[in-house]
């Protein structure tokens, strides 16, 4: 141990000292070496990985969304179009407060508490991230420039110029257009990967209608372009570009006078108008009554309107046309006397007394016509034009529930009639093996009976009832109700063949009667017509009376009455319009629902003289690549 | 006593100053002034890319620059043994007003780095300490026996760690570490013996986990959570590290060019003009700008530690390795977070980061070593 001194040892210390020196510079080299390699790992070794890298921070691709496809009349007349709107967005990841930035696009332009609903009910749904999502677009010029001139105060605000789908003619073709609205997650995860990428930068999809069922058509195929965006998502210049394949613009095979015809014909009440051109199958007027407004379901309804829509007792988001479905009534006694005529059962000569009802022997039980004293000695003419229960109930007996099933069923009755429309309801024609399965229960005399005239289990839409008339105007040639111009749709039976073949002008000219006839049903139609239609009226219950009753109508709720049916066609000698009316509640068939159809044939058949002019049917071309589903 | 020792202890009589023109008369250096303006050319160039073209920002360091080349000449003025007279009252007085700043920050429940002083303005006593705290150590060890004994090497290590843990507890992990880095270093020039310094090695390597779970603040350990994997939270607190591996890596060996990096320019890189500027030269200019930076660092090293090995006395020697080192350690806790090698600490890229105080300070102590150096006198029997 040494001993401390009072002076210092100069030499020593220098000695240590310098050593020390030496061993800092040699840490100092050392350590500069590890930085350089390090940066040299970094800047050479890995700098391939690097350069990727940045080029993926800076390079991006953006999908760019393709134009829907205009929908038009089968005269051009453009039933949904693409309306440019610029519409405030919010990437939800960019914002970093979002009360008070909502707070300050509130003072910038005007939001109504729809808007905002909308918005946070779209923010808490399920979303693509990065997703812009928009809180109000029909901006003004001068709230854009106030948007713009704010942007710096509002990270993750911008103003898109977005394509909107419009539907100028509102309501009138809400039920067969259908609309579209926001793509969502669940449209997504219902998609295949391709499909998935096809709609990378898509905001709209077909929801109902038209737009759903030709979706694939109308949304073509997205485009690319890669951009360079700085950290903040912001777009500084487009490196490449690959256009968009705009989607294909669809011709319908409606027309647009005949459509707005049958509108304005059923008026405020509830029903449904069908037309068809039965030379082709092609859909003239597609009508349910009320419509709705379909611009409000395209940027998301609001909750109120979505409101006020599901409790309206009239459902005016129901499609009666393709899914109502009610019991045709004596609309299908044509059909139902052409069944007993091939199978035999009946001909045109045999004659019935009608005491006013109809009894099975052995049974009390009386099935009762609508006129109350009866109809007299009747044969299949008179049975028609005059809508004779009885002779039905009788015929419907003798014919038996499974030949008139079979008949029936080849016209499109209880069937899906194959329409390019989604969801369309098959209506019932019932059967002794259906009721078992379905209601447990053996088939009744009485069951075929109530069959016989349209009523009990029957169930048919108002498309099936306009198909069938179709059928039975062109003798039995199939045709399927198709509204797109180019689609050729095969029918799905053959085509129906009598065993005498002037049943069916005989089943036509008793329908003539029914219009043109002193005791037709139907006569107010004939008034002043330049042509001559056949048709048949048909009411149908909506609820059974008990035996002995007689039901006043007044005192009855105005939804408790009869729907109003009636089927017909023009001109008789070469069908060019098959129509089918339905209106809820209207109580007679001839008298509500006549009127309709006769001014939705002459919408079609008339020129704007008022002479008749048939228009030609459309020339069917059908796309390359055939039909879509 | 020798003769030539006498004549070093006989204040201001132990014969001419030593060289001339600029160095006798203005008591500046010239290799060192040199270097230091090419550093500062050179940072200011990458500095205009960094701040996205900005004329205002680069002007605004260069007035920093200014500042700092002023006070370097009038700090080289002052001879070293009046450093030597005041380090103990500057460093009391300092490790006063970081008690201050530590009860102003308890009271205001929160960080406090700067000390407001009527008068004067905002004050960082931190940055005092950067020089005070090796200016203390090296007065200390200029009144003992070296190499340093036992007790003396605690009664340093008290001195050090003092004023570093009030520091620490601001908190402000780096500039902590540079100044614990400052004083261990006067220590370990000193003649620190090897079996201490080998017992230190040690504890530190077992008191680091502990350090990590009982000492750290959690936004501290995030930081080394996101050192060890960055990966693991790319949007969040790995985004940094990431983004500045990214610009490194992507400039190669030439750089994209100078106003051309990408990762800078289009703001994926934040802090981009303070403390991560270093991957904007490296991202424009590459591996060659970056060995070429290390040239001029390493000159200003270098010429540091020669005028410790010239210092004619025991404080000087002591200081001037010190002040140096602390330099190059600023350099390589910069580069090394920057690179991804450290946790990110904020320590700045000596004289090229933006940003005042350690511009300031850093030219005060190279004021110091030019005062050093100027100040010897010819030494004859």
């Amino acid at each position: 141990m040494r001993r401390p001194l009072t002076l210092k040892d100069h030499h020593h210390e220098q000695r240590i000292f310098s050593f020390r020196l030496l061993v800092a510079a040699f840490l100092v080299v050392a350590l500069s070496l590890v930085l350089v390699g390090r940066m040299a790992w970094l800047q050479i070794s890995q700098h391939s990985r690097y350069t990727t890298l940045s080029d993926e921070n800076r390079v991006q691709t953006q999908a760019v969304p393709p134009p829907r496809g205009l929908i038009t009349d089968r005269n051009g007349e453009i039933l949904a179009a693409n309306r440019p709107d610029f519409a405030v967005e919010l990437i939800i990841e960019q914002v970093p407060d979002l009360e008070a930035t909502l707070t300050r696009i509130g003072e910038l332009v005007a939001l109504a508490p729809d808007d905002l609903e909308r918005f946070h009910r779209r923010l808490a749904s399920p979303r693509r991230p990065w997703d812009p999502i928009p809180l109000r677009g029909r901006l003004s010029e001068e709230e854009i420039a106030r948007l713009t001139v704010n942007q710096h105060r509002l990270p993750g605000v911008r103003v898109a110029a977005n394509l909107v789908r419009h539907y100028p003619h509102g309501k009138l073709f809400s039920h067969v257009l259908g609309y579209v609205n926001r793509l969502n997650v669940e449209d997504l995860d219902a998609m295949t990967l391709t499909e998935q990428s096809n709609y990378a930068g898509t905001h709209y999809y077909g929801r109902t209608g038209i737009e759903r069922y030709y979706e694939q058509r109308l949304h073509g195929k997205v485009g690319y372009r890669q951009v360079e965006t700085n950290a903040r998502g912001r777009i500084l210049r487009v490196l490449e570009e690959q256009p968009p394949e705009p989607g294909q613009n669809l011709r319908l095979t409606l027309d647009m006078k005949v459509q707005q015809a049958a509108y304005d014909a059923l008026g405020d009440r509830r029903g449904a108008v069908v037309a068809i051109d039965p030379r082709d199958g092609s859909v003239l007027a597609f009508v349910s009554r009320p419509g709705f407004e379909p611009n409000l379901f395209v940027n998301g309804i609001s909750h109120q309107d979505y409101a006020r829509y599901r409790e309206d007792h009239d459902n005016p988001l129901f499609n009666r046309a393709l899914q109502g479905r009610y019991p045709p009534g004596s609309t299908v006694k044509p059909f139902i006397g052409l069944a007993g005529l091939d199978a035999g059962v009946t001909d045109w000569q045999r004659t019935i007394f009608d005491p006013g009802y109809y009894q099975l022997e052995d049974n009390p039980h009386r099935y009762r016509d609508w006129k109350r004293w009866g109809h007299g000695w009747v044969d299949m003419t008179k049975a028609v034009v005059e809508s004779c229960d009885t002779y039905f109930y009788d015929l419907g007996f003798k014919l038996g529930i499974a030949r008139m099933h079979d008949f029936l069923s080849d016209f499109s009755l209880g069937q899906p009639t194959g329409i390019d429309l989604l969801n369309e309801s098959a209506g019932l024609l019932p059967s002794k093996e259906w009721k078992r399965a379905a209601r447990g229960k053996p088939w009744f005399h009485g069951d075929t009976i109530n069959a016989s005239i349209g009523q009990g289990f029957v169930l048919t839409t108002p498309l099936q009832l306009a198909t069938a008339t179709a059928i039975l105007a062109h003798h039995g040639k199939q045709v399927t109700p198709t509204l797109a111009a180019d689609e050729l749709r095969p029918p799905p039976r053959p085509d129906i063949v009598l065993n005498n073949e002037r049943d069916w002008s005989r089943m036509e000219h008793a329908m003539e009667e029914v219009v043109h006839g002193d005791h037709g049903t139907a006569r107010v139609m004939a008034k002043g017509a330049p042509y001559r239609m056949g048709a048949k009226s048909g009411t149908s219950q909506v609820f059974s009376v008990g035996q002995e009753e007689t039901y006043n109508e007044d005192e009855l709720a105005e939804r408790l009455l009869d729907h109003a049916l009636l089927i017909s066609f023009a001109p008789v000698d070469h069908p060019a319009i098959a129509v089918a009316v339905l209106v809820e509640n209207g109580r007679h068939g001839g008298s509500t629902a006549g009127p309709v159809a006769r001014q939705v044939m002459d919408a079609w058949l008339l020129n704007d003289q008022g002479e008749l002019d048939v228009p030609a049917p459309l020339p069917r071309v059908p796309t390359p690549g055939g039909t879509v589903p | 006593m020798s003769v030539r020792e006498y004549l070093r202890q006989m204040p201001g009589q132990g014969g001419a100053i030593l060289g001339n023109g600029l160095s006798a008369r203005l008591h500046l250096d010239a290799p060192l002034l040199a270097a230091l303006m090419l550093l500062a050319l050179g940072g200011l160039t990458v500095l205009y890319s960094a701040g996205g073209g900005s004329l205002d920002l680069v002007a605004r360091q260069a007035v920093r620059f200014g500042a700092g080349a002023a006070l370097m000449v009038v700090v080289a003025q002052i001879p070293p043994r009046s450093y030597r007279f005041w380090a103990p009252l500057i460093y009391a007085i300092g490790v006063v007003m970081l008690i201050l700043v530590v009860v102003i920050g308890f009271e205001a429940k929160g960080a406090a780095r700067w000390l407001h002083i009527p008068g004067i303005g905002r004050f960082q006593p931190a940055e005092i300490m950067k020089l005070a705290v090796p200016a203390m150590v090296a007065w200390f060890f200029s009144e003992r026996n070296l190499p340093p004994r036992l007790l003396d090497v605690l009664i340093a290590l008290a001195l050090i760690f003092l004023p570093v843990v009030l520091i620490a507890v601001q908190p402000d992990l780096g500039t902590s570490i540079l100044i614990a880095a400052a004083g261990l270093v006067v220590l370990f020039v000193a003649g620190l013996s090897w079996r201490l310094i080998g017992l230190a090695v040690v504890v530190l390597l077992v008191a680091a986990p502990l350090m990590y779970f009982f000492v750290l603040h959690d936004y501290q350990r995030s930081r080394v959570d996101t050192f060890l994997n960055p990966e693991a939270d790319p949007r969040g607190a790995g985004w940094n590290i990431i983004q500045s591996k990214t610009a490194i890596g992507s400039g190669g060996v030439t750089g994209k060019g100078w106003l051309d990096g990408t990762q800078s320019h289009l703001d994926f890189l934040p802090e981009s003009s303070t403390d991560f500027i270093l991957a904007v030269l490296g991202e424009e200019f590459g591996l060659a700008g970056f060995v070429l930076l290390m040239i001029v660092y390493l000159v200003i090293v270098g010429r540091g530690f020669f005028i410790s090995w010239q210092a004619q006395e025991t404080f000087s020697r002591l200081l001037a390795a010190s002040l140096t080192m602390t330099f190059f350690i600023y350099i390589f806790v910069n580069v090394g977070m920057v690179s991804g090698l450290l946790p990110v600490v904020g320590v700045p890229l000596p004289l090229v980061s933006y940003g005042g105080t350690s511009i300031v300070t850093l030219m005060a102590s190279f004021g110091m070593l030019m005062s050093m150096h100027t100040h010897r006198r010819l030494m004859s029997y």
